[in-house]
Protein backbone atom coordinates (compact mmCIF):
# COMPACT_ATOMS: atom_id res chain seq x y z
CA UNK A 1 0.00 0.00 0.00
CA UNK A 2 3.03 2.48 0.68
CA UNK A 3 4.74 1.76 -2.34
CA UNK A 4 1.84 2.32 -4.02
CA UNK A 5 1.20 5.94 -2.87
CA UNK A 6 4.71 6.14 -3.17
CA UNK A 7 4.75 5.28 -7.21
CA UNK A 8 1.48 6.88 -7.65
CA UNK A 9 2.96 10.46 -6.37
CA UNK A 10 6.11 9.67 -8.71
CA UNK A 11 3.90 8.95 -11.42
CA UNK A 12 2.18 12.26 -10.98
CA UNK A 13 5.14 14.43 -10.84
CA UNK A 14 6.72 12.87 -13.47
CA UNK A 15 3.38 13.50 -15.45
CA UNK A 16 3.73 17.30 -14.14
CA UNK A 17 6.92 17.78 -14.84
CA UNK A 18 7.30 16.07 -18.87
CA UNK A 19 3.93 18.18 -19.45
CA UNK A 20 5.24 21.58 -18.23
CA UNK A 21 8.56 20.69 -20.10
CA UNK A 22 6.90 19.86 -23.12
CA UNK A 23 4.93 23.75 -23.12
CA UNK A 24 7.90 25.33 -23.19
CA UNK A 25 9.31 22.92 -25.68
CA UNK A 26 7.29 22.14 -27.95
CA UNK A 27 10.09 22.33 -30.57
CA UNK A 28 13.42 21.09 -29.50
CA UNK A 29 15.97 24.05 -29.73
CA UNK A 30 19.89 23.67 -29.19
CA UNK A 31 21.86 25.25 -25.98
CA UNK A 32 24.89 26.26 -27.15
CA UNK A 33 27.17 26.59 -23.71
CA UNK A 34 27.53 30.23 -22.35
CA UNK A 35 30.95 31.86 -23.27
CA UNK A 36 33.23 33.32 -20.29
CA UNK A 37 32.10 36.81 -18.81
CA UNK A 38 29.10 38.39 -19.13
CA UNK A 39 28.20 39.04 -22.29
CA UNK A 40 29.47 38.51 -25.60
CA UNK A 41 30.82 41.44 -28.43
CA UNK A 42 27.69 42.44 -29.31
CA UNK A 43 24.35 41.20 -27.94
CA UNK A 44 23.61 38.02 -28.39
CA UNK A 45 20.62 38.02 -30.63
CA UNK A 46 22.98 40.26 -33.19
CA UNK A 47 25.64 37.69 -32.68
CA UNK A 48 23.15 34.59 -33.35
CA UNK A 49 21.91 36.46 -36.70
CA UNK A 50 25.22 38.01 -37.99
CA UNK A 51 28.19 36.43 -36.14
CA UNK A 52 29.03 34.85 -39.80
CA UNK A 53 29.27 38.21 -41.34
CA UNK A 54 31.57 39.78 -38.83
CA UNK A 55 33.94 36.61 -38.98
CA UNK A 56 34.18 37.18 -42.86
CA UNK A 57 34.81 41.03 -42.42
CA UNK A 58 37.28 40.43 -40.01
CA UNK A 59 39.05 37.77 -41.96
CA UNK A 60 39.74 39.88 -44.59
CA UNK A 61 41.20 42.53 -42.98
CA UNK A 62 43.16 40.51 -40.86
CA UNK A 63 44.42 38.31 -44.08
CA UNK A 64 45.23 41.36 -46.00
CA UNK A 65 45.51 44.64 -43.67
CA UNK A 66 47.24 43.13 -41.04
CA UNK A 67 44.20 44.44 -38.77
CA UNK A 68 44.06 42.06 -35.46
CA UNK A 69 41.60 43.94 -33.47
CA UNK A 70 40.68 41.46 -30.75
CA UNK A 71 36.58 42.53 -31.00
CA UNK A 72 34.96 39.89 -33.99
CA UNK A 73 38.36 37.73 -34.09
CA UNK A 74 37.67 33.92 -34.37
CA UNK A 75 40.80 32.89 -31.84
CA UNK A 76 38.39 34.99 -29.50
CA UNK A 77 35.28 33.24 -30.26
CA UNK A 78 37.60 30.05 -29.71
CA UNK A 79 38.85 31.01 -26.43
CA UNK A 80 35.33 32.47 -24.90
CA UNK A 81 33.35 29.90 -25.75
CA UNK A 82 35.60 26.81 -25.30
CA UNK A 83 33.74 23.88 -23.96
CA UNK A 84 35.55 21.29 -21.42
CA UNK A 85 35.41 17.91 -22.17
CA UNK A 86 35.18 15.00 -19.91
CA UNK A 87 38.72 15.29 -19.69
CA UNK A 88 39.04 18.78 -18.45
CA UNK A 89 40.51 19.81 -21.91
CA UNK A 90 38.45 21.86 -23.99
CA UNK A 91 36.78 20.01 -27.00
CA UNK A 92 37.61 20.00 -30.62
CA UNK A 93 35.04 20.60 -33.49
CA UNK A 94 34.63 17.05 -33.50
CA UNK A 95 32.72 16.62 -30.70
CA UNK A 96 29.04 17.30 -30.89
CA UNK A 97 29.69 19.64 -27.30
CA UNK A 98 31.79 22.12 -28.95
CA UNK A 99 29.86 25.49 -29.32
CA UNK A 100 29.60 26.07 -33.29
CA UNK A 101 28.43 22.61 -33.52
CA UNK A 102 26.08 22.37 -30.46
CA UNK A 103 24.07 24.97 -33.59
CA UNK A 104 25.64 24.12 -36.85
CA UNK A 105 24.38 20.54 -36.47
CA UNK A 106 20.82 21.40 -35.29
CA UNK A 107 20.67 23.68 -38.39
CA UNK A 108 22.66 21.61 -40.90
CA UNK A 109 25.13 24.03 -41.82
CA UNK A 110 28.26 22.85 -42.41
CA UNK A 111 31.65 25.36 -41.92
CA UNK A 112 34.53 24.54 -43.38
CA UNK A 113 36.65 26.95 -40.81
CA UNK A 114 38.28 24.12 -38.77
CA UNK A 115 39.41 22.76 -41.60
CA UNK A 116 42.17 25.22 -41.41
CA UNK A 117 41.39 27.10 -37.85
CA UNK A 118 42.39 25.64 -34.84
CA UNK A 119 38.89 24.71 -32.70
CA UNK A 120 40.57 25.05 -29.17
CA UNK A 121 42.55 26.84 -27.45
CA UNK A 122 46.07 26.85 -28.20
CA UNK A 123 48.47 26.77 -25.11
CA UNK A 124 51.78 24.76 -25.51
CA UNK A 125 52.65 22.89 -29.09
CA UNK A 126 55.24 20.32 -28.48
CA UNK A 127 58.36 21.30 -29.08
CA UNK A 128 59.14 18.08 -31.34
CA UNK A 129 61.78 17.94 -34.45
CA UNK A 130 59.88 16.99 -36.74
CA UNK A 131 61.72 17.26 -40.19
CA UNK A 132 65.34 16.48 -40.73
CA UNK A 133 67.69 19.03 -42.68
CA UNK A 134 67.55 18.17 -46.31
CA UNK A 135 71.22 17.99 -47.79
CA UNK A 136 71.54 19.14 -51.54
CA UNK A 137 74.82 19.03 -52.73
CA UNK A 138 75.64 21.01 -55.98
CA UNK A 139 77.91 21.29 -58.76
CA UNK A 140 79.00 24.37 -58.46
CA UNK A 141 78.07 27.60 -56.35
CA UNK A 142 76.91 30.04 -59.35
CA UNK A 143 77.22 33.91 -58.64
CA UNK A 144 74.49 35.67 -59.39
CA UNK A 145 74.98 38.18 -62.46
CA UNK A 146 73.43 41.49 -61.24
CA UNK A 147 73.75 41.57 -57.56
CA UNK A 148 72.23 44.47 -56.24
CA UNK B 1 23.90 76.83 -46.79
CA UNK B 2 22.72 80.20 -45.24
CA UNK B 3 25.21 82.71 -43.16
CA UNK B 4 24.21 81.48 -39.90
CA UNK B 5 25.23 78.02 -40.78
CA UNK B 6 28.57 79.30 -41.81
CA UNK B 7 29.24 81.36 -38.76
CA UNK B 8 28.27 78.04 -36.20
CA UNK B 9 29.84 75.05 -37.71
CA UNK B 10 28.20 71.99 -36.09
CA UNK B 11 29.62 69.57 -33.15
CA UNK B 12 30.48 67.33 -36.29
CA UNK B 13 32.38 70.26 -38.43
CA UNK B 14 33.90 71.20 -35.48
CA UNK B 15 35.62 67.93 -34.35
CA UNK B 16 36.70 67.32 -37.69
CA UNK B 17 38.81 70.78 -38.26
CA UNK B 18 39.87 69.84 -34.77
CA UNK B 19 41.49 66.51 -35.11
CA UNK B 20 42.81 67.42 -39.21
CA UNK B 21 44.89 70.32 -37.14
CA UNK B 22 45.97 67.89 -35.25
CA UNK B 23 47.00 65.57 -37.46
CA UNK B 24 48.48 68.00 -39.59
CA UNK B 25 50.54 69.32 -36.71
CA UNK B 26 51.77 65.66 -35.91
CA UNK B 27 52.88 65.24 -39.52
CA UNK B 28 54.28 68.52 -39.56
CA UNK B 29 56.74 67.38 -36.26
CA UNK B 30 57.25 64.46 -37.82
CA UNK B 31 58.57 65.84 -41.13
CA UNK B 32 60.94 68.05 -39.44
CA UNK B 33 61.81 65.20 -37.02
CA UNK B 34 63.07 61.97 -38.66
CA UNK B 35 63.32 59.99 -35.72
CA UNK B 36 60.43 60.61 -34.54
CA UNK B 37 58.52 59.92 -37.62
CA UNK B 38 60.79 56.17 -37.33
CA UNK B 39 59.12 55.60 -33.71
CA UNK B 40 55.82 57.00 -34.39
CA UNK B 41 55.57 54.25 -37.62
CA UNK B 42 57.06 51.32 -35.07
CA UNK B 43 54.26 51.49 -33.04
CA UNK B 44 51.11 50.44 -35.44
CA UNK B 45 47.62 50.16 -33.75
CA UNK B 46 45.61 47.20 -34.11
CA UNK B 47 43.28 48.51 -35.70
CA UNK B 48 45.35 50.42 -38.76
CA UNK B 49 45.98 48.40 -41.87
CA UNK B 50 49.95 47.41 -42.48
CA UNK B 51 51.48 50.04 -44.78
CA UNK B 52 54.22 50.36 -47.37
CA UNK B 53 56.05 52.57 -45.04
CA UNK B 54 57.78 49.32 -43.86
CA UNK B 55 59.33 46.74 -45.58
CA UNK B 56 60.29 43.34 -43.67
CA UNK B 57 63.95 42.08 -44.80
CA UNK B 58 65.93 39.60 -43.37
CA UNK B 59 69.66 38.48 -43.55
CA UNK B 60 71.28 35.92 -43.03
CA UNK B 61 75.37 35.42 -42.45
CA UNK B 62 76.13 32.49 -44.10
CA UNK B 63 79.53 32.33 -42.22
CA UNK B 64 77.65 32.13 -39.09
CA UNK B 65 75.30 29.56 -40.14
CA UNK B 66 76.73 25.74 -39.18
CA UNK B 67 76.04 22.76 -41.21
CA UNK B 68 75.10 20.75 -38.59
CA UNK B 69 72.14 23.13 -36.98
CA UNK B 70 68.75 23.42 -38.10
CA UNK B 71 67.25 25.36 -34.79
CA UNK B 72 65.69 27.64 -37.28
CA UNK B 73 63.78 24.94 -38.82
CA UNK B 74 62.65 23.47 -35.60
CA UNK B 75 61.84 26.72 -34.34
CA UNK B 76 59.62 27.02 -37.31
CA UNK B 77 57.94 23.83 -37.15
CA UNK B 78 56.77 24.58 -33.21
CA UNK B 79 55.85 28.02 -33.90
CA UNK B 80 53.36 27.31 -37.10
CA UNK B 81 52.62 23.63 -35.55
CA UNK B 82 54.11 22.20 -39.11
CA UNK B 83 53.89 18.32 -38.14
CA UNK B 84 54.54 15.33 -40.17
CA UNK B 85 52.20 13.63 -41.71
CA UNK B 86 54.52 10.44 -42.11
CA UNK B 87 55.14 11.10 -45.75
CA UNK B 88 58.54 12.68 -45.47
CA UNK B 89 58.34 14.03 -49.40
CA UNK B 90 55.74 16.08 -49.29
CA UNK B 91 55.54 17.16 -45.76
CA UNK B 92 55.25 20.69 -45.60
CA UNK B 93 58.59 23.25 -45.34
CA UNK B 94 58.24 26.75 -44.30
CA UNK B 95 62.28 26.65 -43.77
CA UNK B 96 64.94 24.17 -44.78
CA UNK B 97 68.42 23.78 -44.55
CA UNK B 98 70.49 23.27 -47.57
CA UNK B 99 74.46 22.45 -47.56
CA UNK B 100 76.38 23.83 -50.53
CA UNK B 101 79.58 22.11 -51.98
CA UNK B 102 81.76 23.53 -54.88
CA UNK B 103 82.82 20.14 -56.75
CA UNK B 104 85.98 21.81 -58.17
CA UNK B 105 87.21 23.69 -54.85
CA UNK B 106 85.72 21.69 -52.03
CA UNK B 107 84.25 25.01 -50.44
CA UNK B 108 81.11 24.58 -48.34
CA UNK B 109 78.17 26.57 -47.13
CA UNK B 110 75.47 26.13 -45.11
CA UNK B 111 72.51 28.36 -45.25
CA UNK B 112 68.65 28.14 -44.98
CA UNK B 113 66.08 28.72 -47.77
CA UNK B 114 63.17 29.85 -47.46
CA UNK B 115 60.40 32.17 -49.05
CA UNK B 116 62.23 35.13 -49.82
CA UNK B 117 59.66 37.53 -49.91
CA UNK B 118 60.36 38.90 -52.92
CA UNK B 119 59.22 42.68 -54.12
CA UNK B 120 58.25 41.31 -57.62
CA UNK B 121 57.05 38.10 -56.42
CA UNK B 122 56.05 35.45 -59.18
CA UNK B 123 54.12 33.60 -57.34
CA UNK B 124 51.77 36.13 -56.91
CA UNK B 125 51.76 37.22 -60.73
CA UNK B 126 50.69 33.33 -61.89
CA UNK B 127 47.91 33.46 -59.15
CA UNK B 128 44.87 32.85 -61.06
CA UNK B 129 42.45 33.46 -57.88
CA UNK B 130 44.52 36.10 -56.23
CA UNK B 131 44.96 34.03 -53.18
CA UNK B 132 48.53 34.59 -53.03
CA UNK B 133 49.34 38.26 -52.70
CA UNK B 134 52.03 40.39 -51.22
CA UNK B 135 51.18 42.61 -47.94
CA UNK B 136 52.02 46.68 -48.72
CA UNK B 137 54.60 45.86 -45.87
CA UNK B 138 56.50 43.80 -48.03
CA UNK B 139 55.23 40.08 -46.91
CA UNK B 140 54.28 37.57 -49.34
CA UNK B 141 51.20 35.19 -48.02
CA UNK B 142 48.73 32.82 -49.23
CA UNK B 143 44.91 33.76 -48.23
CA UNK B 144 43.94 30.42 -47.63
CA UNK B 145 40.26 31.01 -48.06
CA UNK B 146 40.56 31.48 -51.85
CA UNK B 147 43.66 29.50 -52.63
CA UNK B 148 42.30 26.86 -55.28
CA UNK B 149 45.28 24.56 -54.67
CA UNK B 150 46.23 24.59 -58.76
CA UNK B 151 50.08 25.09 -57.21
CA UNK B 152 51.18 27.35 -60.36
CA UNK B 153 52.89 29.33 -57.25
CA UNK B 154 54.68 26.37 -56.82
CA UNK B 155 56.00 26.28 -60.09
CA UNK B 156 56.59 29.84 -60.42
CA UNK B 157 58.94 30.07 -57.63
CA UNK B 158 62.76 29.63 -58.01
CA UNK B 159 63.31 28.84 -54.64
CA UNK B 160 60.74 26.53 -54.26
CA UNK B 161 59.83 27.50 -51.48
CA UNK B 162 56.19 26.62 -51.18
CA UNK B 163 54.32 23.34 -50.12
CA UNK B 164 51.29 21.96 -50.84
CA UNK B 165 48.81 20.14 -48.64
CA UNK B 166 47.99 17.01 -49.48
CA UNK B 167 46.00 15.65 -46.10
CA UNK B 168 43.53 16.90 -43.86
CA UNK B 169 45.22 18.20 -40.49
CA UNK B 170 44.10 18.38 -37.23
CA UNK B 171 46.68 19.80 -34.82
CA UNK B 172 47.27 23.67 -36.45
CA UNK B 173 47.37 25.94 -33.95
CA UNK B 174 45.38 29.20 -33.50
CA UNK B 175 47.51 31.51 -35.04
CA UNK B 176 48.61 29.56 -37.93
CA UNK B 177 45.75 28.06 -40.11
CA UNK B 178 46.73 25.76 -41.79
CA UNK B 179 44.43 22.99 -44.16
CA UNK B 180 44.08 20.19 -46.83
CA UNK B 181 43.89 21.55 -50.69
CA UNK B 182 46.14 24.82 -50.27
CA UNK B 183 49.52 25.85 -50.66
CA UNK B 184 51.84 27.38 -47.94
CA UNK B 185 54.42 28.89 -47.14
CA UNK B 186 56.72 31.18 -44.99
CA UNK B 187 54.78 34.09 -43.61
CA UNK B 188 57.86 35.67 -42.05
CA UNK B 189 55.58 34.82 -38.49
CA UNK B 190 53.20 37.50 -39.33
CA UNK B 191 51.53 36.82 -36.55
CA UNK B 192 54.66 38.34 -34.22
CA UNK B 193 55.39 41.01 -36.50
CA UNK B 194 51.83 42.47 -35.99
CA UNK B 195 51.90 41.82 -32.75
CA UNK B 196 50.69 45.36 -30.81
CA UNK B 197 53.48 47.21 -29.19
CA UNK B 198 56.00 44.39 -28.79
CA UNK B 199 56.68 43.24 -32.70
CA UNK B 200 58.71 40.13 -32.34
CA UNK B 201 61.45 38.55 -34.16
CA UNK B 202 59.98 35.60 -36.60
CA UNK B 203 60.76 32.27 -34.81
CA UNK B 204 63.77 31.48 -36.87
CA UNK B 205 65.92 34.79 -35.94
CA UNK B 206 64.94 34.15 -32.55
CA UNK B 207 65.99 30.46 -32.31
CA UNK B 208 69.48 31.74 -34.02
CA UNK B 209 69.62 33.85 -31.85
CA UNK B 210 69.32 31.92 -28.98
CA UNK B 211 71.65 29.51 -30.22
CA UNK B 212 74.09 32.27 -29.95
CA UNK B 213 74.86 31.59 -33.69
CA UNK B 214 73.53 34.94 -34.70
CA UNK B 215 73.33 34.75 -37.75
CA UNK B 216 70.39 35.70 -38.88
CA UNK B 217 68.79 39.57 -38.70
CA UNK B 218 64.91 40.73 -39.58
CA UNK B 219 63.85 44.31 -39.81
CA UNK B 220 62.75 47.15 -41.76
CA UNK B 221 64.58 47.33 -44.81
CA UNK B 222 63.19 50.86 -45.13
CA UNK B 223 64.54 52.20 -41.75
CA UNK B 224 68.04 53.30 -42.76
CA UNK B 225 68.65 53.25 -38.65
CA UNK B 226 67.49 49.43 -38.18
CA UNK B 227 70.33 46.86 -37.36
CA UNK B 228 69.31 45.33 -40.68
CA UNK B 229 69.53 47.95 -42.78
CA UNK B 230 73.08 49.01 -41.03
CA UNK B 231 74.26 45.55 -41.73
CA UNK B 232 73.35 45.66 -45.51
CA UNK B 233 74.95 49.07 -45.67
CA UNK B 234 78.21 48.26 -44.09
CA UNK B 235 79.08 44.83 -45.60
CA UNK B 236 78.59 42.91 -48.75
CA UNK B 237 75.53 40.47 -49.44
CA UNK B 238 73.79 39.05 -52.34
CA UNK B 239 70.61 38.00 -53.51
CA UNK B 240 69.70 34.67 -54.69
CA UNK B 241 68.71 34.53 -58.39
CA UNK B 242 69.16 38.01 -58.50
CA UNK B 243 69.38 37.90 -61.75
CA UNK B 244 65.77 37.32 -62.06
CA UNK B 245 64.92 40.97 -60.83
CA UNK B 246 62.68 39.95 -58.08
CA UNK B 247 63.95 41.98 -55.62
CA UNK B 248 64.21 39.20 -52.58
CA UNK B 249 63.44 40.51 -49.02
CA UNK B 250 65.75 37.83 -47.91
CA UNK B 251 69.86 38.49 -48.51
CA UNK B 252 72.42 36.54 -47.98
CA UNK B 253 76.32 37.59 -46.80
CA UNK B 254 78.94 35.17 -47.19
CA UNK B 255 78.10 33.27 -50.39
Amino acid sequence: MKYSIVLKALFVVALFGSATAGAENRVPVPHPAAGKGEHCVLPTAEMRRNHMKYILHQRKETMHEGIRTPQFSLKGCIHCHAVQGDDGKPVSIKSPKHFCNSCHTYAAVHIDCFECHASTPTETVEAKRLFQPIKLYDSKIEAPAGNK
Amino acid sequence: MTENDKSTPSPGRRKFLGTTAAAVAVAGFSVVSGVRLVSLAEAKPADQPVSNKKRWGMLVDTSKCSSGCDACVTACNTENGLYTTDHPKTDAQWIRKIDLRNKATGWTVSLPMLCQHCANPPCVDVCPTGASFKRPDGIVLVDKHICIGCRYCMMACPYKARSFIHEALDQQVEYAPRGKGTVESCTFCVQRVDEVGKRRDPACVEACNAEGHKAMYFGDLKDANSEISQQLKKYQSKEIRADLNLDTGVRYRGI
